[in-house]
């Protein structure tokens, strides 16, 4: 326990150190997802289905690296503009409760697998890059993409995208928000989020 | 032969149902017909197939069932390699054909994946894929009853796709074939079990969700991993100031 907490203040400390000159993108999310491996597979609790730890895990290692009032602006398309800075503000909340929601449910089903990361292509005064990773589950034949849409920001860089094989996980999200946003209006669609992310949290398929 | 026809039905009914648009999705103006559709596919799925899909989990260990999804996935590659050469793809073509007599031979006729691991990894293509690097549209989003999500072009595509599954061409048996169907399905439900999971948490509607996910994932097969970005994925999301 010890062990493990001083091991973890000396890499938070190495995140902070490393976050002071800006981590290059690429390097960024290579740590992050070794980081979040590395926690997993020291947890049997989330590896046996425990959601709440693993929406814990998101929320310490993979949320500060995320930029959601981006994603939610881009989920919300031209609707973001006709929304107060309130309902802005609570549209982003309730926009990363679900998403931390659903994929803290993912997270319980991880299993160790190979990740490749591409070669990042970029200019040195780029402000917005993809990094490119193949990740191969094992005993799989087909590897499967995941691509991080990365902008850079004063505090270094920030993920606002993420697509698995050509599936964004914001944009898919568009023609939804659209028609909840047409039919009930914005607060209807803050309702409609907000009643979503209280729905209790389905057990980990397999097990019940 | 029922697929067939049953795209044949579709795409017909497809064209006079043409007008009926509501709302959502540019791409889904049939969306009136596919919403049924799609919620009864979903029952299906819950209460049929994904039961069964759990109790094939459940019952045969995880090596068999890779056993079983390799030799679907093999006879499969002899169509993707097809395709690969029609979309001009000689490499990817070679490489394909190249996993088919590897696995076939010292995979024991499929069973095992010896090409994925020495670098030649599979590639996903069927039919409608190719009519996509054609530069045919895929046309209007429709959902067909067992299937699932597609749209004119790819359903089109599947009539090519079943006509070349070895599995069709692999016996007279009409039970035997159908056995090896209904395995192959299974072994790919079986596969999706945690995706549908993560599926049920992330969507506020269900159907509008798997439609803009499969939409996006089709076309990032059609080019490949590497669609141009769509002019919208920025234009509105950004403040004018900007």
């Amino acid at each position: 326990m010890t062990m493990n907490t001083a091991l973890g203040f000396f890499l938070a400390f190495l995140a902070s150190l490393a976050q002071a000159e800006t981590v290059p993108p690429d390097v960024l999310v290579k740590m992050i997802t070794d980081d979040v491996a590395a926690a997993i597979r020291k947890d049997a609790d989330i590896r046996a289905g425990d959601t709440r730890k693993a929406a814990d895990l998101i929320e310490a290692k993979i949320v500060p690296h995320f930029n959601f009032t981006r994603m939610a602006r881009i989920a919300m398309a031209r609707n973001w503009r006709s929304a107060t800075p309130e309902q802005q503000k609570e549209i982003a909340a309730q926009f990363k409760t679900l998403l931390i929601r659903t994929y803290s449910t993912a997270l319980t089903n991880y299993r160790d697998q190979e990740i490749d990361y591409k070669p990042l292509r970029s200019k040195p005064d780029d402000t917005e890059v993809t990094v490119k990773s193949d990740v191969k589950p094992t005993g799989a034949t087909q590897p499967v993409s995941i691509d991080y849409e990365l902008e850079k920001t004063d505090n270094g860089w920030k993920i606002y995208d993420v697509k698995v094989d050509g599936v964004s996980l914001v944009t898919t999200y568009r023609d939804t928000f659209a028609t909840e946003v047409r039919e009930h209006g914005i607060d209807g669609l803050i309702k409609a989020l907000a009643a979503k992310n209280r729905e209790p949290l389905s057990p980990k398929a397999g097990k019940s | 032969m029922e697929v067939k026809r049953l795209c044949a039905a579709l795409l017909l009914s497809g064209t006079v149902a043409g007008c009926a648009t509501s709302g959502g999705n540019p791409a889904d103006p049939l969306e009136r017909i596919n919403r049924p559709i799609f919620a009864f596919n979903d029952a299906t799925d819950r209460w049929l197939f994904t039961p069964v899909a759990k109790g094939y989990r459940f019952v045969l260990p995880g090596f068999v069932r890779t056993g079983i999804s390799n030799f679907f996935s093999n006879l499969d590659d002899v169509w993707v390699s097809v395709n690969d050469v029609l979309q001009g793809k000689f490499q990817g073509g070679l490489e394909d054909f190249t996993r088919v007599i590897f696995n076939t031979t010292f995979g024991i006729g499929g069973l095992f994946d010896f090409a994925s691991p020495v670098g030649l990894a599979k590639h996903n293509e069927d039919f409608g894929q190719t009519l996509g690097a054609w530069g045919v549209a895929s046309g209007p989003y429709v959902v067909i009853p067992f299937l699932g999500p597609s749209t004119f072009r790819d359903g089109f595509g599947l009539i090519f796709d079943y006509n070349a599954d070895l599995v069709y061409w692999a016996t007279d048996s009409v039970p035997v074939r159908n056995s090896l169907y209904a395995t192959r399905a299974l072994s790919n439900r079986a596969k999706l079990l945690d995706a549908t999971s993560l599926l049920e948490q992330a969507a506020l509607d269900r159907y509008a969700f798997v439609r803009d996910a499969w939409l996006q994932r089709r076309r990032n097969l059609v080019y490949d991993g590497n669609p141009p970005r769509e002019r919208d994925d920025e234009s509105d999301d950004e403040p004018t100031s900007k």
